[in-house]
């Protein structure tokens, strides 16, 4: 066991929410047309609420602090808040599109040791990657926007979010980030929008190029440990948690709100109302959460992939039951080992099909 | 100067929490992380840059774990030494401000 799943699982033990994504903001400078969010500002906390919950995570023994949005850099009050949360001993890393990230702002982050900054980059052809934003010019000043943090040596990895319009480009993206000195990372997850509209899910890619994009040792590493067949279903296997949300972490909106995670809207409490321990500790919705094992999922419970599936809670809250199967998820699994499901099973749930 | 005369402070690049009675620490350099045990924990709180290391030995670590100054002295120093090689402790002759954000 690696020193990072020692302490996960002495998280998991001590009932720490270990990790906490804050989205600063939904306001964005961009408009991508997968984007899950709405970008009206309906009521921000100010400086001193969010101040004040870093606090609170911070004494509830949060280590790693995400801060995202939106676009953080919106938000005036973004290096107040930033040095707060390192005086503070956060591990803090920072998802943005890095195009308001001038000289100045990366000498700033350059002094504040962030653990990383991730920048999503959709293509390496601005036609292609500015298609997507919406914003004319992005690609160039991403790209030159991480170029000023890799000059400083602040970490920065490449999130390339792949669908059917960028999915060739994924080689491209990737060049680029070595070229950068960044790292790379892909997903081919489009969520639906927080108001359950799934019109962005269209735009994600087919099951026949999922397949390919898992076979593909580029994009996954070892294929052959990807695609494995999945374990036999034992009690260890339906002992197991769905993921970490609302184990060991949890999701804070602009707006106070707490949820299990960023994908799992489901709400279990608000920051204007309540301390962070009494959500985190008490909210029924977070308890019925953890209460959830693989055993408990009607479904999933005698699917051939419990073992290795990344069913998302979240994913299948959207499509109706937070116990039931994630469709994009059942995709993924059949996409990964070429063993298809018990579709009928599926019956039993209100899952959306697009 | 001995070298428990000696002053240790945190590098301001590192995160770190604690989490029951073990510390987390993380270098933001190389994003390497480290457990310090509950020994550590106190020595790693106490890394002050202003407080020398003997007495942090002789006040903390000796009254809190029952041992003796020697053997407090020998387990304090490898863990000293091992975390300063790997950048997150400093260790310096003359007391400094905490550098740590």
């Amino acid at each position: 066991m690696s020193l990072m799943q020692e302490m996960i699982s002495r998280a998991l033990t001590l009932g720490v929410p270990l990790t906490v994504h804050l989205d600063l903001t939904y306001r964005c400078n961009e408009h991508c047309i997968h984007c899950y969010l709405d970008h009206e500002d309906h009521g921000e906390m100010n400086t001193a609420e969010i101040k004040d919950v870093l606090d609170q995570l911070a004494a509830a023994g949060v280590f790693f602090l995400v801060f995202s949005g939106g676009e953080i850099f919106l938000r005036t009050d973004l290096f107040e808040l930033i040095e707060h949360a390192r005086s503070l001993m956060f591990c803090v890393k920072l998802k943005t599109n890095a195009v308001m990230i001038g000289d100045q702002e990366a000498d700033r982050l350059s002094s504040l040791h962030l653990d990383c900054v991730q920048v999503s980059i959709y293509s390496h052809r601005p036609e292609v990657h500015d298609g997507i934003t919406k914003l004319p010019g992005s690609l160039e000043r991403s790209v030159a926007g991480i170029r000023r943090l890799r000059d400083r040596g602040v970490k920065v990895i490449i999130a390339n979010v792949l669908m059917q319009r960028n999915l060739a480009d994924y080689a491209g993206v990737k060049t680029l980030a070595q070229q950068l000195g960044a790292e790379y990372t892909m997903d081919p997850t489009i969520t639906p929008k927080m108001n359950g509209d799934r019109s962005t899910v269209q735009l994600g890619v087919s099951r026949e190029d999922l397949k390919s994009v898992f076979r593909n040792p580029e994009l996954v590493g070892k294929v052959t440990e990807f695609c494995a067949v999945p374990p036999a279903i034992d009690d260890a296997v339906l002992d197991e948690i769905p993921c970490s949300a609302g184990h060991t972490a949890c999701y804070v909106s602009p707006y106070g709100d707490v949820y299990p995670c960023v994908q799992f809207l489901l709400l279990s409490g608000n920051l204007r109302r309540q301390k962070f321990l009494e959500i985190w500790r008490n909210s029924t919705e977070m308890n019925e959460v953890r209460s959830i094992h693989a055993r408990d999922l009607p479904v999933c419970s005698t699917c051939l992939h419990v073992g290795t599936c990344t069913r998302c809670p979240g994913l299948a809250y959207m499509e109706g039951n937070m116990r039931g199967p994630s469709l994009a998820d059942c995709e993924k699994s059949v996409a990964r080992t070429g063993i298809s499901t018990d579709e009928s099973a599926h019956e039993d749930f209100p899952i959306a099909v697009d | 100067m001995s070298y428990f005369d000696q002053y240790v402070s945190k590098s301001p690049a590192i995160a770190s929490r604690v989490l029951g009675d073990e510390t987390i620490v993380m270098s933001t350099v190389d994003s390497t992380l480290f457990t310090l045990n509950p020994t550590g924990s106190i020595i790693w709180e106490c890394a002050d840059g202003i407080t020398p290391l003997s007495r942090i030995i002789e006040e903390r670590v000796c009254k809190e774990f029952d041992v003796t100054v020697e053997q407090a002295r020998a387990d304090a120093r490898e863990f000293v030494d091992k975390l300063a090689a790997h950048g997150i402790l400093r260790i310096s002759d003359q007391p400094v401000a905490e550098s740590a954000p």
